[in-house]
């Protein structure tokens, strides 16, 4: 039962999906804006960006694949309303980033920070990337050695490829030809 | 290097082995960074007697739970049973956090709605709620605009905090508190932390 965490996830998805459709199918929100429609009101526009800007690093721990910019879920809207607070109150980006990581930990940041736990999920790709590109090589090189290893003919064989190039064919002369019906 | 051809099958197992091990997992319970951290302090206003406070000191030296709940949550509606039996057997004292009762339930559209007013709607539906499945808190207090829900990084109804005597939360039960896992968790933990006082 975890209908009450969850039900606005769903309901505010398809808000979003009937509005996107909508806007595909609207003329450009240029258009609107010179036609004077959506012209948002706030007191403070540079405030209003910064809390923008910082609310699409966080995640919404309701809707997880939301940032609490996106997402329409209540605790979205709260904690969306405390960045706006605390940074009118004065306080640096930092600051409140690090108030809402000492309640809800480092999943409340979209960009999980570099630490020891986080070492393989940063390092990972990097490390598949190199370890990649070296067997890549290794493999290339070997290659590489066992082309230039046939590449030299025993006197032998190139007497015996020299024989079969002049249509003496000693291999094919003992086997019955498929071309032959066997019985 | 005979068996070359069970390389992929092995790097399957593997993935197989990851998946399953995923599927344990339940990836909306988001850790808690505040376990064994001193509990926020708050101070609000009780349920029964909204003139007076409550803080989270005035619990000092006991072991106790902290239930967030509010009566539009439709899943505390479940565990609400359990934490009346468990209040029953008096082994620990409960304080619920009414959380956003009002301006929480999706049904109400709460904007504009004087602090006053939102607060006696509160009061009325929650004193109503516990008339009708029963009062497992020794107290309740109101968490109108949910800021110390934000404190207790609480992002969803039922939540329960166990702390201990000296006001640190030791656990936190995301979701509604089941028999089985007061059985298996919450009551083992309460009890050692009652004799390791």
């Amino acid at each position: 039962m975890r209908v009450d965490r969850f039900r606005y996830c769903g309901r505010f998805m398809l808000v979003a999906l009937t509005v996107g459709a909508l806007a595909l199918s609207a003329p450009p929100a240029s258009a609107a804006d010179e036609a004077g429609v959506a012209t948002p009101v706030v007191a403070d526009q540079a405030l209003e960006d910064q809390v923008q800007e910082l609310s699409h690093k966080l995640r919404c721990l309701v809707c997880q694949n939301q940032s609490i910019a996106e997402s329409h879920a209540p605790l979205a809207v709260d904690l969306r309303n405390q960045v706006r607070e605390q940074l009118a109150a004065g306080k640096s980006e930092d600051d409140v980033l690090t108030y809402l990581v000492d309640r809800y930990g480092d999943f409340v940041l979209y960009e999980p920070p570099f630490k020891a736990i986080t070492l393989l999920l940063w390092g990972g790709p990097a490390v598949l990337l190199l370890g990649g590109a070296g067997w890549l090589a290794l493999r290339l090189r070997r290659r590489q050695i066992e082309a230039a290893a046939q590449r030299h003919l025993t006197d032998a064989e190139r007497a015996r490829a020299r024989s079969m190039l002049a249509g003496e064919s000693p291999a094919t002369a003992d086997r019955p030809s498929a071309e032959e019906p066997r019985s | 290097m005979k068996a070359k051809f069970l390389v992929p099958l092995f790097l399957f197992l593997v993935l197989v082995g990851f998946l399953g091990f995923g599927l344990t997992l339940d990836p909306r319970e988001v850790p808690s960074p505040l376990i064994d951290k001193p509990a926020p302090a708050f101070r609000l206003a009780r349920l029964d007697t909204p003139e007076q406070t409550f803080a989270l000191d005035e619990m000092k030296g006991k072991v106790w739970l902290l239930n967030v709940w509010a009566s539009w949550c439709v899943a505390c509606r479940q565990e609400h049973p359990v934490l009346v039996d468990l209040a029953r057997s008096g082994v620990v004292p409960i304080v619920g956090l009414n959380y956003k009762e009002v301006r929480g339930d999706g049904e109400i559209d709460a904007r504009g709605l004087a602090l006053e007013v939102e607060t006696a709607q509160a009061i009325e539906r929650a004193r109503g709620w516990l008339n009708t499945h029963g009062n497992p808190y020794n107290l309740s207090v109101l968490d109108i605009d949910g800021r110390v829900g934000i404190d207790f990084g609480v992002y969803g109804v039922p939540e329960t905090f166990l702390i201990d005597r000296d006001g640190r939360i030791r656990y936190k039960q995301i979701g509604p508190v089941t028999p089985e896992n007061l059985k298996k968790v919450l009551l083992p933990m309460i009890e050692e932390l009652k004799r390791a006082g």
